[in-house]
């Protein structure tokens, strides 16, 4: 017990506050990544590039970039606010790391949603689309099962 | 990455003391809030798995386009803009409240709490507004048997399909029943109402919402739009509504002298945590529903 009784648990780990300048500098940084966001977001609505049809790489692309964005937001919004930047690296991982498992869910669950999308515009599914006309004799044959 | 040194010899696994040199409260709070994080990510996971699984889904520049005070002007995420704001202005007074804890202020920390309050209560405000106003506000929809209706965004129905032309409308008008056309006659028509208007007849009805210029039809939207998004906002909003009455809690500590006799500010670290994890997951509630 001697051991533990020359070090409570730590309560205050952080060195004493410093000014409040990156405080307000996250928070300007903040809102500036939110402004671009909604520019981009309200240009996606607008079809600022071009006809929908040959526009989908790039309806794509810009919803990659804010995506992008939000991630860094979110870095901030943890590393700054939260204080997490300055734990020691160990605890860090201990929280970073199994939220790396969301890159698999992600993949995993978007890729199989496309997937039930593509089942469902075929005579693979069991409804096919109503844009799907030529493929009526597949559809006659399920309905009479 | 920390600042205080650390012993070489600590034995850390050995009991008595919390690891990685912070407070057990505090790395509890980073493992509870992890756990949330993979809840609200299952949600939002699911909600993109079927978005991903339809052919069109309700376009947000179009749903979320009213401010209050502005009637029917068509505003695209300014509402939802201002909401988004008022969540980061209440994490900056929530952070500022912590470093008034490290400086033990005990004037500066009640005072930070309540603009943090303050902001949690003004976003819960602008999401029931918001709220209100998709579950009352109706828009005419051309149903799945081919007549139009006026259909409000419930978990059961929205009117935020794919757009519908006019000659596909000219059609639906007239295998609308009558009741239906005095209804979405009454929605065009300034200080009219269904019931006064049921007086005319069909053709009559039909000719006067062909004339109106507001007369936009969409199909009605994949059902699911409406439980996914009361849903998952829905979720959003009970952990801002949990975190305002954890801030009351706190500020009340503070004011009544607690944190003082303890000699430290943590709990407000602590409570602090949980706000910027609200508004963490904001940034990916916005992300999701409003922005693409």
């Amino acid at each position: 017990m001697s051991e533990h009784a020359s070090s409570p648990e730590i309560t205050f780990a952080h060195a004493p506050a410093e000014g409040t300048g990156r405080i307000w500098k996250v928070f300007w940084l903040l809102s500036v990544v939110t402004i671009i966001e909604l520019v981009l977001g309200f240009g996606l609505a607008k079809h600022w590039y071009g006809e929908p049809e040959t526009s989908h790489t790039m309806i794509l692309f810009v919803k990659g970039v804010i995506c992008i964005l939000s991630l860094a937001k979110a870095f901030y919004i943890v590393s700054v606010f939260m204080h997490l930047g300055d734990e020691i690296r160990n605890f860090i991982m201990t929280i970073v790391v199994p939220l790396l498992l969301f890159l698999w869910f992600i993949g995993a669950f978007l890729w199989d949603g496309n997937s039930w999308k593509n089942l469902r515009n075929t005579n693979a599914g069991s409804h096919p689309a109503k844009t799907e006309q030529h493929h009526q004799p597949a559809v006659d044959k399920d309905a009479k099962k | 990455m920390s600042t205080t040194a650390i012993p070489t010899n600590t034995k850390w696994w050995n009991g008595g003391r919390s690891p990685f040199n912070a407070s057990y409260g505090k790395v509890m709070m980073w493992y509870f809030l992890m756990s949330d994080a993979f809840t609200f990510g299952a949600f939002l996971i699911s909600y993109g798995t079927i978005r991903f699984s339809v052919n069109s889904w309700a376009d947000p520049n179009q749903v979320f386009n009213a401010f209050p005070g502005f009637g029917h002007q068509n505003l695209p995420l300014a509402f939802v803009s201002l909401m988004t704001f008022i969540l980061i202005f209440s994490s900056v007074t929530m952070v500022l409240a912590v470093h008034e804890g490290h400086k033990m202020n005990r004037k500066g920390v009640e005072k930070y709490m309540i603009l943090t309050i303050l902001g949690g209560l003004a976003f819960l405000g602008c999401q029931a507004w918001e709220w209100t106003h998709l579950l009352t506000g109706e828009h005419i929809a051309m149903l799945g048997d081919g007549t139009l209706s006026v259909v409000p965004t419930t978990v059961k129905m929205n009117p935020w399909g794919t757009h519908v032309d006019h000659e596909a409308i000219a059609a639906a008008l007239q295998v609308t029943p009558h009741e239906k056309l005095a209804e979405i006659a009454a929605t065009l028509q300034h200080g009219a109402t269904a019931q006064g208007l049921a007086a005319k007849t069909s053709a009559e009805l039909i000719s006067a919402i062909q004339a109106s210029p507001d007369l936009h039809v969409n199909h009605t939207g994949p059902i699911a739009f409406g439980g996914y998004f009361f849903g998952i906002t829905g979720f959003h909003g009970f952990h801002v509504f949990s975190g305002v009455v954890i801030n009351v809690v706190m500020w009340a500590k503070t004011r009544l002298g607690h944190f003082d006799e303890r000699g430290h500010y943590e709990m407000i670290e602590k409570a602090g945590l949980y706000w910027h994890f609200v508004d963490l997951v904001w940034v990916f509630v916005f992300l999701c529903f409003y922005l693409i």
